[in-house]
């Protein structure tokens, strides 16, 4: 049966071409690969290569034809034996009267009509139930730093696949000392040193992660990953999607984030709202040592990648953590730090620190704040804020990071959107200045939010 | 029918450089008689390559018709790189790559029908019609992308490398990059990290001389990509990339040394794309002789086809006929991928976490 030669699309956007030239003439032998023909787009000329063998039967667009539409037969190859007086001729159309290529495919193609986007998964879902601590089970005061040394052992006694990887993570025991102890442990299969290679070693550990291993990559601080940020979002977080679910990626970065003290703008960035922005990740920022525990070996287990972002200043920081072999936080769920119904106050991280302060402040001005650890930024507990926020009716929230695209702009979209007609004033948001972290010491605090700025804004929503 | 590249009236300012290979000092000096292949090899190297070619130009055919979208970049002239590498391999072993991955994946066995029902991006893809040309993997076929982020691959590939040697499995794992990724930082924190932990990777470079529009001479002052480990203590060697019988004998001994835990190996394939960068490229940096020469002089196909036939190893007839069940083979995977439904609605939403 003749072939018929189409015209062809040569970029993701051409609709029509010039036919500029016929290179083989009709009685011509081809063969994979001939130039046949010259086609102009809008862009370039291109050459046209036969894809099928035989004899030039007929060419049915003559050259010097303008606009000749896409997927418009152009010629006609015979095989042996066939002949080109079988061929009808149809006119070349010229694209004014042919339909855009997408209607005018060679063949029928069945495409799905088109019909609305899918709903997506609602913002607002039932809250997972909170961790199972029993009565009477004896509580232990830790440093966060203890904390997550341990969630890391235990994870790691208990799958062989665990290990983790960084910058002097090993033998100097870890820059903040996270590490602690590991090695000595696991030994050094398991507790690896890195080069300082940002962009190189979270790229190994995605890949190990793709074979099955389940990495902990540490990054000395956040500003850091910065360098490695292209492994973190285009190979951890987008493969499960684009392999149509065949690739997961069950890897841990963590490290700590924002602000420490005096080491200025290159060592002082929040990026909570960053990672919280990528489809593809979870995003877990604890306060607690209790929560850095129970949320680390939720993450390390999670089959998903998942950002942890410590806190430096909150390192050193003691709190009870309760004395069980498995102590699990589930990803996702915030906590109520202290109920109230005047006001929400919603924070995570050294955040909590603000605005637990600022409840004690209101609390002497008869203001009575409830505070929300939020704990996981991604997938976000809306419907734990919203739950507070019909019952406040008003909305603060309190973050280091910059307030542009920051996450109290995106939790006060979410009320606006699902609890509009509960406010009893607009939503406040204290977050970091808009300016590049200063060294001096009195630019820096003024720099970061603080628990007055947190006071006058619950007073300013509460109207007192 | 699909397009190639137009030969460009500006003089070319940069020197071409044969595909075979320079002058090295680990520069390969087996003898050919160590090269030769048996009749059985070289028919199923004919063939492997043919499939690889008849797909690409299936797809590039599709392309044309619009049933392909986006960015599509051929493997038309590399064939023999990857299936003499992939003839080095055992079962477990893992491929990586970057954006140019069609060969590689029918390289690996996976099917041209799944392959093609992605690049139409239909639900039975290999990746459900969501990745595609650029992002498919197949866990089975140890196939591991499929990556679009210039270099990135690399990074991943030592990583999966990693995971062979943490696991102590006797895998290697083959991470292809080209000309242009060479040049990207994080190709060497892999190398420094694979030397220094004794990774068992082979870091493949197809040199096909052009970083989309930028010749290697443009773009890179040491151009002899067989000594960028040199620093790091990676050996190298330079394989005539377009004679399959030399990518396979290097393939082994690559292998071979990584697998025996003296840890990675860089082999440099000296090869060409006949095509442009991306379907939509006129490929104007360079002449159309430059083309044509290596069409009419190293074409990986044409050489093994002379061969069985100045053997007396197959007839034309016998050539014809496979050719024959090739084009039979790639019109039944184009007219899968034309067919097949697109993704329902429904699996917007999936997939994105687990």
């Amino acid at each position: 049966m003749p072939t018929e030669i189409l015209m062809p699309a040569l970029s993701p956007t051409m609709e029509k071409g010039n036919l500029a030239k016929w290179i083989k003439k009709e009685g011509d032998t081809v063969k994979s690969g001939d130039v046949i023909a010259e086609i102009e787009t809008d862009k370039a000329t291109m050459e046209v290569e036969a894809v099928d063998e035989g004899t030039l039967g007929k060419i049915l667009v003559p050259e010097g034809t303008q606009d000749v539409a896409v997927n418009t037969p152009i010629a006609v190859i015979l095989a042996d034996g066939e002949d080109a007086s079988a061929v009808a001729a149809p006119a070349p159309k010229a694209a004014e009267s042919a339909p855009p290529v997408a209607a005018a495919p060679a063949e029928p193609v069945p495409v799905v009509a088109s019909a609305p986007a899918p709903a997506a998964p609602a913002i607002v879902s039932a809250p997972a139930p909170e961790p199972e601590v029993p009565e009477g089970t004896e509580m232990v005061n830790q440093t966060m730093r203890e904390a997550l040394r341990d969630a890391m052992a235990e994870e790691m006694r208990r799958d062989g696949d665990v290990f983790v990887m960084g910058e002097e993570v090993a033998e100097y025991q870890g820059a903040y000392k996270i590490t602690q102890g590991l090695l000595q442990e696991f030994g050094a299969k398991r507790v690896i040193d890195t080069p300082i290679t940002e962009h190189g070693f979270a790229g190994v550990g995605v890949g190990a992660a793709m074979a099955g291993l389940k990495p902990i990559v540490e990054f000395m601080t956040f500003n850091f990953a910065m360098q490695a940020i292209d492994q973190i979002i285009n190979s951890a977080a987008k493969t499960l999607y684009m392999s149509g679910g065949q690739i997961q990626c069950s890897i841990v970065f963590r490290g700590p984030n924002g602000a420490a003290a005096r080491v200025a703008a290159q060592h002082s960035q929040d990026y909570t709202s960053w990672y919280s922005h990528i489809p593809g990740l979870k995003v877990v920022a604890p306060y607690t040592a209790a929560d850095a525990k129970g949320l680390l070996k939720a993450a390390i287990r999670d089959p998903n990648p998942v950002i942890f972002l410590e806190n430096e200043i909150l390192y050193g920081h003691s709190s009870p953590v309760p004395k069980l072999d498995d102590f699990i936080v589930p990803l996702g769920k915030a906590r109520i730090a202290r109920p109230g119904k005047d006001v929400t106050l919603v924070a995570w991280s050294i955040g909590m620190s603000y605005a637990l302060k600022a409840a004690e402040e209101l609390a002497k001005l008869g203001i009575d704040a409830e505070v929300i650890d939020l704990r996981t930024i991604r997938p976000m507990d809306t419907e734990t804020i919203l739950a507070s926020v019909r019952k406040t009716g008003r909305l603060v929230t309190v973050e280091e990071g910059w307030g542009q695209s920051g996450v109290g702009a995106e939790i006060s979209a979410r009320v606006m959107e699902n609890a509009f007609d509960y406010l009893d004033a607009p939503v406040l948001r204290v977050y970091g200045k808009d300016v590049p972290m200063p060294y001096a010491a009195n630019l820096e605090k003024l720099a970061l939010p603080n628990v007055q700025e947190v006071v006058e804004a619950a007073r300013a929503v509460t109207y007192r | 029918m699909a397009v190639a590249a137009k030969k460009s009236p500006a003089p070319r300012t940069t020197a071409s450089k044969a595909a075979a290979p320079k002058s090295s000092a680990r520069r390969s000096d087996k003898s050919a008689d160590a090269l030769d292949f048996s009749k059985d090899q070289e028919l199923a190297a004919y063939r492997q390559m043919l499939e690889i070619r008849r797909f690409e130009e299936k797809a590039g055919q599709m392309y044309g018709m619009g049933l392909i979208g986006g960015f599509c970049h051929l493997y038309i002239g590399q064939e023999a790189v990857v299936v003499g590498m992939q003839s080095a391999l055992k079962p477990g072993d893992q491929v990586i790559t970057g954006y140019r991955d069609h060969g590689h994946m029918l390289a690996t066995g996976m099917d041209p029908k799944g392959v093609m029902a992605e690049l139409t991006g239909r639900r039975g893809g290999y990746s459900k019609g969501k990745g595609g040309s650029m992002h498919m993997f197949s866990i089975e076929k140890g196939f591991f992308g499929g990556h679009g982020i210039v270099g990135a691959q690399v990074s991943l590939g030592t990583g999966l490398a990693f995971a062979n040697h943490y696991r102590d499995n006797g895998g290697v794992c083959l991470t292809y990059f080209g000309d242009g990724a060479s040049n990207q930082g994080q190709v060497y924190e892999s190398f420094n990290m694979a030397e220094l932990w004794k990774l068992p990777v082979v870091y493949i470079i197809e040199n096909n001389r052009y970083a989309m529009g930028t010749s290697v001479s443009r773009a890179s002052a040491q151009t002899d990509f067989s000594k960028r480990g040199a620093s790091f203590n990676i050996p190298g060697e330079q394989v005539d990339g377009m004679d399959v019988r030399a990518v396979k004998a290097a393939g082994e001994r690559a292998v071979e040394f990584a697998r025996s835990g003296k840890g990675p190996y860089i082999l440099e394939m000296l090869t060409y794309r006949y095509r442009g960068h991306s379907m939509s490229d006129p490929a104007k940096y360079r002449s159309k002789e430059e083309v044509q020469k290596m069409r009419t002089e190293h074409d990986p196909i044409e050489q093994v086809r002379a061969r069985l036939l100045e053997k007396g190893w197959a007839s034309e007839d016998d050539l014809k006929a496979v050719d024959a069940d090739i084009r039979e083979v790639m019109n039944a995977a184009a007219d899968f991928a034309s067919h097949d439904p697109e993704p329902d609605p429904s699996e917007l939403y999936t997939d994105v976490l687990r």
